[in-house]
């Protein structure tokens, strides 16, 4: 067996799920490193969870494999468990226990000692900010509250990688800073993070590298910096009562590309905007087209997510179909 | 091993503080088998004379308290998958032997609180001599072995059947037969022969009987064949929870 620093703290290696016909997975390959926080930017039904429950060794790929922490999920099932933590993106706390007794009892089904339990409950809850709660019953306490309780459990038993699945899935934003700034500390300790998102802020603001997923496939994989600067440098839009006319008269011109006409708005991606811009302007005012506004910016990764995948994230395309495949799969 | 065993000592404790958190569940769940001791028991006791009817079904209200606890306990895998701790439990690095051990203990376990304050509170109701101490010791193994027998088959069933909608199903056609068609409220010999054939097959009549000789002397099988149907019970029951349970997922 090779040491987890010289292979990966993660290596997906072709990995594939599919329920009954539906692929929710399809051959998905990465490598994360040790010490990175690495991201999956999908939307939902795009195979995130699917994937994080076959590196968590909940569910069996149906072919491809994965090593975490150096250990084959197929092979050594119970030595990636000892090695990793989870916060799903399900609550999955048990509510009629208090805060301090589910992390007890999760202690306690990962073999820590009664002097271990002591000391990391105490770390815990002292990072996530709960320790005047403890003794109160999760019931009681507020999403984020609880978004908290479970990442403290997650980190409990010191994992060396640790996978969070949609962190901030339905908090308010402020809520959500605060989820943000746990993960930074976490980052800043050295421990390796995979978390999946659907939310574009969230990836870009946190992760050392993204890969963004849609249908089951890795469209694309690499640094938030990166990914913005491989689509160009500059994004115009350019807005129009007469949006085709522009486009021909552009093309005519032999100006630009136009990448997309929607809602009487054309957009371009560019190298240099500021160059471009002005040309744009002059084509419209030869051709006698009234133009009702301009805007250029740097693209995001909202505009990185839509040239690789054709839509845009906020579409919730085949929302809850992963879900539903998984739910008939359990209908026998 | 000994680390298996703190797992399981995990799983148990689970169970134990959900039931000691709500207080009002403990007393709540009295209600229905207390009902049954005083309304049905007092009412038919005052039909049928020269026969302490109360007496006769408190063994069998005990285990109808311990058969309901026991297989709802078991059973509430199903609001673990609903509510995402099973999720919790699973991705665990602990077998899942371990786990059906520590949720058949820690349901048996509040069971037997259960069936302990029925068993004072009906010895109080219908006055019968309190037991001697060996029979007590007995009744307690019996009752540990019926339990334990009963939150497997909970176990089993949630493994099979994973939608919330579906635990109506398991009360109705899995609970009320098992306890209408026992010895529980009829004794065995008086029943009309049909009735009495189909008791005769339900495990839970040999631990309601066994229950019966050693509270009140009244039992019809001998002790010994109600204590190895009950153990019989108990090691089929834990096999099949063991084995559908490996089975299931997230």
């Amino acid at each position: 067996m090779k040491s987890p620093g010289a292979i990966g703290a993660i290596v997906a290696d072709n990995l594939v799920k599919q329920f009954n016909k539906f692929t929710a997975v399809d051959k998905i390959s990465f490598n994360v490193k040790k010490g990175e926080l690495f991201g999956f930017l999908g939307p939902n039904g795009a195979g995130k969870s699917t994937t994080i429950y076959m590196l968590t060794t909940l569910i069996e790929p149906t072919s491809g494999t994965a090593s975490v922490n150096g250990f084959d999920i197929r092979a050594h099932p119970d030595k990636v468990r000892e090695s990793i933590g989870i916060v799903f993106q399900d609550p999955t706390v048990d509510t009629r226990l208090t805060a301090f007794d589910n992390l007890d009892i999760h202690g306690r089904l990962y073999g820590m000692n009664a002097q271990q339990r002591k000391e990391r409950i105490k770390e815990v809850l002292e990072l996530v900010e709960l320790t005047e709660w403890k003794d109160k019953m999760v019931k009681t306490f507020s999403g984020g509250m609880r978004r908290r309780l479970e990442i403290a459990r997650g980190l409990l038993h010191t994992p060396a990688i640790l996978f969070l699945d949609e962190p901030t899935l339905g908090l308010d934003p402020q809520t959500r800073r605060h989820i943000w700034s746990y993960i930074e500390k976490l980052k800043s300790k050295g421990i390796t993070i995979m978390l999946t998102t659907h939310y574009l802020e969230e990836a870009d603001f946190l992760c050392d590298r993204v890969a963004i997923v849609d249908r089951g496939k890795i469209k694309v994989l690499d640094t938030p910096k990166n990914l913005k600067n491989k689509i160009g440098g500059h994004i115009i839009l350019v807005q129009s009562r007469e949006p085709e006319k522009l486009a021909a008269a552009l093309k005519k011109e032999k100006c630009c590309q136009v990448y997309k006409i929607e809602h009487g708005v054309i957009s371009f991606d560019v190298k240099d905007g500021s160059k471009l811009l002005p040309k744009i302007i002059g084509v419209a005012v030869k051709a006698h087209i009234d133009i009702e506004n301009v805007e250029m910016r740097v693209p995001s990764l909202e505009d990185v997510f839509i040239h690789y995948t054709g839509t845009s994230i906020r579409e919730e395309k085949g929302a809850g179909g992963e879900m539903m495949a998984m739910r008939r799969m359990h209908g026998h | 091993m000994g680390l298996e065993l703190s797992k399981i000592y995990a799983v148990w404790l689970r169970e134990v503080k959900r039931y000691t958190n709500s207080k009002s569940r403990m007393i709540g769940s009295l209600g229905q088998p207390l009902l049954f001791l005083v309304a049905l028991g007092g009412g038919l006791s005052a039909i049928i004379p020269g026969f302490n009817y109360q007496a006769f079904i408190l063994p069998g209200i005990l285990g109808m308290t311990l058969l309901f606890t026991s297989i709802f306990a078991g059973v509430s895998i199903i609001w673990d998958r609903e509510f995402g701790f099973l999720k919790e439990m699973l991705a665990a690095p602990a077998s899942r032997e371990t786990i059906v051990i520590g949720r058949t203990l820690g349901g048996a376990t509040t069971a037997i609180i259960q069936g302990i304050l029925i068993l004072v509170v009906g010895i109080l109701i219908t006055g019968i001599p309190f037991p001697p101490l060996m029979n007590l010791l007995s009744l307690f193994a019996v009752m540990v072995i019926f339990s334990c027998f009963l939150v497997a088959v909970g176990i089993a069933f949630a493994s099979l059947i994973q939608e919330v909608e579906t635990f109506q199903l398991v009360m109705n056609l899995l609970i009320m037969p098992l306890f209408f068609l026992s010895n529980g409220l009829f004794p065995i010999d008086k029943m009309p022969v049909w009735l009495a054939d189909i008791s005769a097959l339900n495990p839970i009549s040999y631990a309601i009987d066994a229950l019966r000789t050693l509270l009140i002397g009244q039992g019809q099988f001998s002790l010994l064949l109600d204590i190895g149907v009950c153990i019989g019970s108990l090691i089929v029951s834990l096999a099949v929870a063991s084995y559908l349970f490996s089975k299931t997922s997230i």
